[in-house]
């Protein structure tokens, strides 16, 4: 089955595409939500745009499509993206990095039901942690871009997803309640290498 | 052992719709094993103490047709605790001869209760991802415990038949956890 892998290029939709690839779906093309906002409803903003790259790194098509940020304008200008894959590339469905968030996920369900296509969110309830534990086994090379909660500071920007990482963000759980995956918005990431990368993602 | 079963056409909704109850279940602690509806053998369902069948996508409508569902005929004869989930509750549904109506639901809704039900009673938010309901009101043999025109929970008068409408893996976990570690159930 062509899917498409809803991308922001950081752990969790990137996860969500490997999954999918693993047992033998076909990602036909990326997709990505530019926000123009800062303050955007669905859709991470930090280096979104680094996605051009880690699609090229993986040999997919990708689809861009840049929004002012504004709640009911995200979700056309996704449906329009989305549209546009099952023109181009004949998708039957899309894939999410989505964990918790009910607001985001219920959202993409209805567009995808509206089109009449599957919505795939393989990450659903997961445990957090068991995640990051699961992006360490899996060879993702992962670093934390953006910081937004208590106990996280700039000492964190930068840093790989490892198993001390894990330990300090497990931590910081106990201690502050984030989340320790950052489904809260709490920090945000950026894929440097995954099995489904031909090449490292370097930073200039 | 608690069954469960997967009615997922697609293996990647295996993760969205199956994992998150195996995860309640190894949380609790409680043995399980997992089987997909078209490959499960009748000393899986005799091994069993209670059976879990999960629910599916929106899109994906595979295991209510009639030629699937008939895979399911040996729950009229079960005396297993079963629990039914969305697309579960359908089959359990279909199989005692309740009617499929449309009905879309998607994200988080309020729902009252007029009694209590696997742990959940009054007025609870609860997770709905579905295009169809089952029309339950002409069969005599279950309960509707919510006030809602659209069955959200029902129970089978005299047997430990469960079906829920939304999805208690996603909001309301209990309802999962009270339907494993009840005891009142019939071997």
């Amino acid at each position: 089955m062509k899917l498409a892998l809803l991308f922001s290029g950081g752990k969790d939709s990137t996860y969500a595409g490997y999954l999918a690839k693993k047992l033998g779906y076909e990602i036909s093309c990326l997709i990505t939500i530019i926000s123009e906002s800062q303050d955007s409803y669905m859709f991470h903003t930090e280096k979104i745009r680094l996605t051009n790259e880690q699609a090229k790194i993986m040999g997919i098509p990708i689809i861009q499509k840049t929004t002012k940020g504004d709640k009911e304008l995200e979700l056309k200008d996704l449906t329009s993206a989305i549209k546009e894959a099952i023109k181009k590339y004949k998708i039957k469905g899309v894939i999410t990095g989505a964990i918790e968030s009910v607001y985001q996920s219920s959202r993409i369900q209805k567009i995808c039901n509206e089109l009449k296509i599957e919505c795939f969110n393989p990450l659903w309830q997961k445990d957090q942690i068991e995640h990051l534990n699961d992006l360490v086994k899996n060879k993702f090379d992962v670093i934390i871009t953006k910081v937004a909660a208590d106990g996280l500071d700039e000492r964190w920007i930068g840093m790989k997803i490892d198993k001390k990482t894990i330990d300090e963000l497990k931590e910081l759980n106990e201690k502050y309640k984030i989340n320790p995956a950052g489904e809260g918005g709490e920090f945000e990431t950026l894929v440097l290498n995954c099995p489904m990368f031909k090449k490292r993602l370097e930073l200039k | 052992m608690i069954l469960i079963i997967n009615i997922c056409k697609e293996k990647l909704h295996y993760y969205e719709f199956v994992k998150p109850i195996e995860d309640i279940l190894k949380k609790n602690k409680i043995n399980f094993f997992t089987r997909h509806y078209k490959e499960l053998k009748l000393r899986e369902i005799l091994n069993a103490e209670k059976i879990i069948i999960c629910g599916t996508s929106l899109v994906d409508n595979e295991v209510i047709e009639e030629k699937n569902v008939k895979k399911f005929k040996w729950i009229k004869n079960c005396n297993k605790p079963i629990l039914g989930i969305c697309g579960g509750m359908h089959v359990l549904g279909k199989i005692f001869g309740g009617k499929l109506k449309q009905k879309n639901e998607i994200g988080l809704f309020s729902e009252h209760f007029k009694k209590e039900f696997l742990g959940i009673k009054e007025e609870i938010e609860v997770y709905h991802l579905h295009n169809y309901y089952i029309d339950f009101s002409k069969l005599r043999d279950f309960e509707v415990f919510n006030l809602n025109n659209i069955p959200q929970a029902v129970k089978h008068k005299n047997k430990e038949i469960y079906g829920v409408l939304f999805h208690p893996e996603v909001r309301n976990k209990k309802v999962i956890e009270e339907f494993v570690k009840s005891t009142n159930f019939y071997t």
